[in-house]
């Protein structure tokens, strides 16, 4: 499986993912700089890692959103490719466009830093083959991971099973406790969790979603 | 010329650090405030006389970056010609 992890400037969860896809989940991983504008049809997922791209100016996400490579990534998602967005990836899938909502401030305004159980709201291929219930124990660690929608396009991502992650408990007010959800194909999504962090021996967690991936793009072949 | 846009969170969006104000404001005493919403400010210099042609080059620098409409609205003033 081959993977590309893009670096943005302020990207700082970019070596931590190259580490967990090459060493732990044994990908071979091309690193993406977000000025490039590659074809990356040869790659089996891409991944936006997490960090502060562009110091979180304006919001976070937007500055990276609008740089060259994502235009790139963009095609890619149309044509069906997989993207995960961990983070401050979520955040610029978001902004992109790539999916809906958006991420703000957390409502108590902290940075909150520690492990967490999620739970897998509808069974869905980022994470089979877990189903839906089965809970997850993966860091997180942002200040704005809080997820709003307007209630009416909850409906409708609810209805889809697009939303597949919620905390167990409210962690940041985000709407419905929403962590992760997908686009309406379910080849992109986009998680506040970090399961880079949880792919060793100490918590194997994130690797359930590594597992999950190789899955995928083992059925696509 | 100069364009300010003025953009703030929708309504339906809760702004924590508005509302961390407001509390701070009635612990000041100020018992009449009722809430706080904060927003941001952001001047474009523009060089360019034609008012129309800059509003719409601002229009749409809104909707491509400056602006997110999942969460924001905005508005936008002319300071000089």
């Amino acid at each position: 499986m081959k993977v590309g992890v893009i670096t943005f400037p302020g990207s700082n969860c970019d070596d931590d993912c190259i580490f967990a896809l090459e060493k732990n989940a044994e990908c071979e991983v091309e690193t993406l700089w977000h000025k490039d504008t590659p074809s990356l049809g040869e790659l089996d997922l891409i991944v936006l890692p997490g960090g502060f791209s562009y110091g979180d100016y304006l919001r976070t996400g937007a500055m990276a959103a609008v740089s060259p490579i994502m235009d790139s990534v963009k095609e890619y998602a149309d044509k069906g490719g997989l993207v995960l967005g961990i983070c401050n990836g979520f955040q610029i899938l978001c902004e992109s466009g790539l999916l809906p909502g958006a991420l703000v401030r957390n409502q108590n305004q902290g940075f909150v830093c520690k492990d967490i159980e999620l739970e897998i709201t509808h069974s869905n291929p980022w994470t089979s083959p877990l189903s839906a219930g089965a809970l997850l124990c993966l860091p997180i660690a942002h200040g704005e991971g809080r997820y709003v929608v307007d209630p009416e396009k909850y409906e409708e991502l609810d209805r889809k099973g697009q939303i597949i992650f919620r905390y167990k408990e409210d962690i940041n007010g985000s709407y419905q406790r929403i962590a992760g959800i997908t686009n309406e194909r379910m080849n992109v999504c986009g998680m506040m969790p970090h399961p880079e962090r949880a792919s060793d021996l100490r918590s194997r967690d994130g690797m359930k979603i590594w597992n999950a991936v190789r899955k995928m793009v083992g059925g696509k072949k | 010329m100069k364009a300010r846009v003025h953009i703030f969170f929708k309504d339906s969006v809760f702004d924590p650090q508005g509302s961390t104000v407001a509390t701070s404001l009635q612990k000041l005493g100020f018992s009449k405030v009722k809430n706080v919403r904060m927003g941001k400010v952001i001047d474009v210099e523009i060089d360019s006389t034609f008012l129309e042609e800059a509003k719409r080059d601002v229009n749409k620098m809104c909707e491509k970056l400056l602006v997110n409409p999942v969460i924001e609205t905005y508005r936008v003033e002319f300071l000089e010609k």
